[in-house]
């Protein structure tokens, strides 16, 4: 039975290879750096690239505090007019790629847009308005894009312990706005500093919206590096600064976090809201209203309006082409991600060894890393393989051919499965916690071992935490924009690529009818998750 | 006749924490039996071996005479033919009543499966309930289902981990005699391991008490609760308290309320100091008695008072008396002591 169960360990091992050499390639960069690579970067490049990013990190940080919490704590704590609406309706900007949202208000609020438009047409002059296309601008959006991070984390954790956290307070003399500073607001600290992490980690792997704005960061930076530069080594080590900046967020985070545990201490009955009264009522709908309003429907809205205008032209063969290929690849992804995730999931389970719990860490890794920097990870030890074949069959394979890997489908889904394999493992990892080892033993003597055991108990019971894992990844995949276009096939364009290159462009109204596809498929992980049990 | 299982100096350990010792114990066709002891001294392990979840690292296991544990040599748990429920019942919560049931009777055909099923259904208590799913059913049906999926493919032995301890008392009491009731119709040998010892003697013909690791009496529960072999098991197993007192006689013992001569003899030279095992129901109430003793305190148990009393001495004993003699604390009340078995230990 012991040996049994070190066979897994294997297949964990390979699993973590998805994601162990991709990041060795890159950390290797950070350790031998190229001289001269690094002496160009370092006067020409860096001191923008890292003001630029740090402005971001804090904008979009403070951003989504500000935003974020006290929408936690309102629609976690208290009845007012249309709380439950806001209550599932303030995640869905969670629908909507960053890059989606940034052409959408450039569009709302640029010089020719209908804000600034009626401005002229009613006062004569917009010039006052301060423009969009400005750092502000850009940690303005971002915050919109990921402020749903913290209110999902912080409302949870408000709604779990919130009212009971003010109820202790006012037993020790603390009016309910102390209360909040005082306890429920430190309680909250791991999860609202989780959902902040959260947010900044999809800041500095953002690569769309910071393209859009023309607003140098490292994704962009490493992007231009190696396709418009063709200097992969500059794309390398641009690369292992970006992987260091995000290690050293989670590091941070681990820290803030410290050796304190956080869990509830016994179980409460929940308890009913307290209800606001008189202007306070309605200042607390205007204040969600107005959030939703410049996160979701207005930039929703002049996507549909462009979409609606162009539609007749652009609907065609082409466009369901696209749709095609972008639904075609997610679902193959998703089904590798499930896949790999399951294995992952199962060798962990028949050996529970610390060591095969680090293989699996390992391989989850993906997740904090920026798709930039995983499609410069995966391809280069791709090129390398490649070039290694090459030399030992390129003789009879014949002059023409130049690639075997590089550029297909093989090396895109490597990508994929190593940046979104935590999305599939945690769902089914966690389905996998809730089958008990006497359920296992239970069938083992009926009568079953291995192959059956798997089919008979484990399938059935993960049955749908594996559907939610394949449509976690799709979705994931829909949007995805730098993996798609750094390893794609030649030509090979999807729908997020079409918003590429569209946006690149400026042609807004174009990129309007692939982005209201891209959200529109969005908007399905995100009624799930406003379906799930409120907590209250 | 060789037993149906015999567990020969069976030892378990994780590395170097030694959890079973030099086990030793043989069960007949058709018996119940019943391991007890405190948490942690390894009556679980003992059944977790026998199902071939554990490995063991001394001594043999045999089923029906053939080895199926040892040193080195595991028969896989899935070739045993034994059956387990589990204390969380472990029911699988995508399949109805039935499917669970029929979960270890894929070598049977479809007609077979179904009468099986069926019958095992009825045999429980259940039959109305088949397209159930058990998050419908309550604690007591749920058992009743992991119960009859674990027969049903007939095992040539039963092992049941704390099967009961998730059920209020009421329903405890009740399904250990409805359970045994099963057992023996279906004249199927079995084990249950638990730390409540009523529930060893409502359900046991054996019962083994561990401590330790080790088996320290395997016996009828008569026997273990008048006959306790060590002084651990005269403690766990009932209520009572050791008196001291001296070898008076060659099967006589001298205790400061009188001298007692017992049938066994004693282990003991004359004048050595023991200590004698007073039951509640070994000191009797009786108001002509000489002999009195002050109610120290007392917990009324509906047909009977068991009263805490203070002998001269400052020795406490435990009496067990019917409820309509109703005694105030304080009060001194004439006993009697009717020890049928003279249960004695070296004092210490």
């Amino acid at each position: 039975m012991l040996s049994s169960a070190r066979r897994w360990r294997p297949v964990a091992a390979l699993v973590s290879l998805v994601t162990v050499i991709p990041l060795s390639v890159i950390l290797a960069a950070l350790a031998v750096p190229d001289g001269a690579v690094w002496a160009h970067l370092q006067n020409h490049l860096l001191p923008e690239l890292l003001r630029n990013t740090l402005w971001l990190v804090l904008g979009v940080g403070s951003g989504v505090l500000l935003v974020g919490v006290p929408l936690a704590w309102l629609t976690a704590l208290y009845e007012f007019p249309g709380r439950r609406f806001f209550n599932w309706a303030l995640m869905l900007p969670l629908a909507m790629p960053a890059y989606v949202m940034a052409f959408s208000q450039l569009g709302l609020f640029d010089f020719t847009g209908p804000l600034q438009s009626w401005l002229r047409a009613a006062t004569g002059d917009s010039s006052w308005v301060p423009s969009l296309r400005s750092s502000g601008g850009v940690a303005l959006v971002m915050t919109l894009a990921f402020y749903p991070y913290v209110y999902l984390l912080a409302r949870n954790a408000f709604a779990s312990m919130g009212r009971r956290a003010l109820e202790v307070g006012q037993s020790f003399g603390l009016s309910r706005v102390k209360g909040f500073w005082h306890v429920a607001l430190p309680m909250a600290r791991p999860w609202i500093i989780g959902g902040v992490t959260l947010a900044l980690m999809e800041t500095l792997a953002d690569f769309g919206t910071v393209a859009i704005f023309n607003y140098d960061t490292f994704t962009s930076a490493i992007y231009k590096a190696w396709f418009s530069l063709f200097s992969l080594p500059a794309a390398k080590q641009l690369a292992s600064l970006l992987v260091l900046m995000v290690f050293v967020l989670v590091w941070l985070e681990q820290r803030a976090r410290g050796r304190r545990a956080y869990t509830q201490t016994g179980r409460a009955a929940p308890l009913p809201r307290l209800r606001l009264t008189g202007w306070q009522r309605w200042a607390a709908t205007l204040w969600a209203g107005l959030v939703l309003l410049l996160a979701f429907v207005l930039p929703f809205g002049q996507l549909v309006w462009w979409a609606w205008q162009l539609v007749a032209e652009e609907f065609n063969a082409d466009l369901l082409g696209y749709a095609l290929r972008s639904v075609a690849l997610s679902l193959m992804a998703a089904v590798a991600v499930a896949v790999v995730a399951l294995a992952l999931a199962y060798a962990q389970r028949r050996d529970p060894h610390p060591a095969t719990r680090l293989l699996a860490k390992l391989a989850t890794l993906g997740y904090a890393v920026p798709g930039t920097v995983l499609a410069v990870g995966v391809f280069v030890p791709v090129a390398w393989l490649d070039n290694l074949l090459l030399g030992w069959f390129g003789g009879a394979l014949g002059p023409d051919v130049t690639a075997i890997f590089k550029g297909t489908l093989l090396v895109m889904l490597l990508a994929y499965v190593s940046r979104f394999l935590a999305v599939g493992h945690s769902a089914i990892d966690s389905a996998m916690g809730r089958i008990t080892r006497s359920q296992e033993e239970a069938a083992r003597n009926l009568g079953y071992a291995g192959w059956g055991l798997l089919r008979h108990v484990h399938l059935p019971l993960l049955k749908g935490s594996l559907l939610t894992a394949v449509l976690m990844v799709f979705v994931d995949v829909m949007k995805e924009m730098p993996i798609t276009l750094m390893t794609r096939p030649f030509d090979w364009d999807t729908l997020a690529v079409r918003v590429f290159s569209f946006t690149t462009e400026g042609q807004w109204e174009h990129a309007a009818l692939p982005a209201v596809a891209i959200v529109l498929a969005g908007l399905v992980p995100v009624i799930l998750l406003s379906r799930q049990k409120d907590p209250l | 006749m060789t037993a149906l299982l015999e567990l020969d100096s069976v030892s378990q350990a994780y590395g170097a924490t030694t959890v079973v010792e030099a086990m030793s114990f043989a069960l007949q066709k058709g018996e119940i039996a019943c391991l007890v002891g405190s948490s942690g001294c390894g009556k679980t392990t003992v059944l977790r071996c026998i199902a071939g979840f554990e490995p063991v690292n001394g001594g043999e296991i045999r089923l029906d005479g053939r080895v199926i544990s040892r040193r080195d040599y595991l028969c896989p748990a899935h070739e045993r033919a034994i059956g387990m429920v589990f204390q969380d019942y472990a029911l699988f919560p995508h399949l109805t009543v039935a499917d669970n049931v029929a979960f270890g009777l894929r070598a049977l055909g479809r007609g077979e499966r179904a009468a099986r099923v069926t019958e095992m259904l009825g045999v429980v208590g259940l039959a109305g309930l088949a397209s159930s799913y058990p998050h419908e059913l309550s604690g007591g049906q749920q058992q009743r289902v992991a119960l009859a999926r674990a027969l049903a493919p007939r095992p040539r032995l039963l092992l049941m981990d704390e099967p009961f301890s998730n059920l209020d008392v009421d329903l405890r009491e009740r399904l250990s005699r409805e359970v045994r009731d099963i057992l023996k119709h279906e004249n199927t040998t079995a084990i249950l391991v638990t730390h409540d010892q009523n529930e060893a003697f409502a359900m046991a013909d054996r019962v083994g008490v561990m401590q330790g690791g080790r088996l320290l009496q395997w016996d009828t529960p008569y026997r273990l609760y008048h006959q306790p072999a060590t002084r651990y098991v005269a403690d766990f197993i009932g209520q009572g308290v050791f008196l001291p007192g001296r070898v008076s006689g060659p099967h006589c013992i001298s205790l400061e309320i009188g001298e007692f001569c017992g049938m066994l003899p004693l282990d003991f030279a004359v004048n050595d100091r023991v200590d004698v095992l007073l039951r509640p129901d070994d000191v009797q109430h009786d108001d002509a008695s000489p002999m009195t003793a002050i109610v120290e305190s007392k917990v009324f148990r509906g047909a009977e008072f068991h009263y805490t009393l203070t002998l001269p001495s400052g020795q406490r004993v435990l009496a067990q008396v019917p409820s309509h003699h109703n005694h105030a604390v304080g009060e001194a009340i004439g006993i009697r002591l009717e020890l049928d078995h003279l249960i004695a230990f070296r004092h210490g």
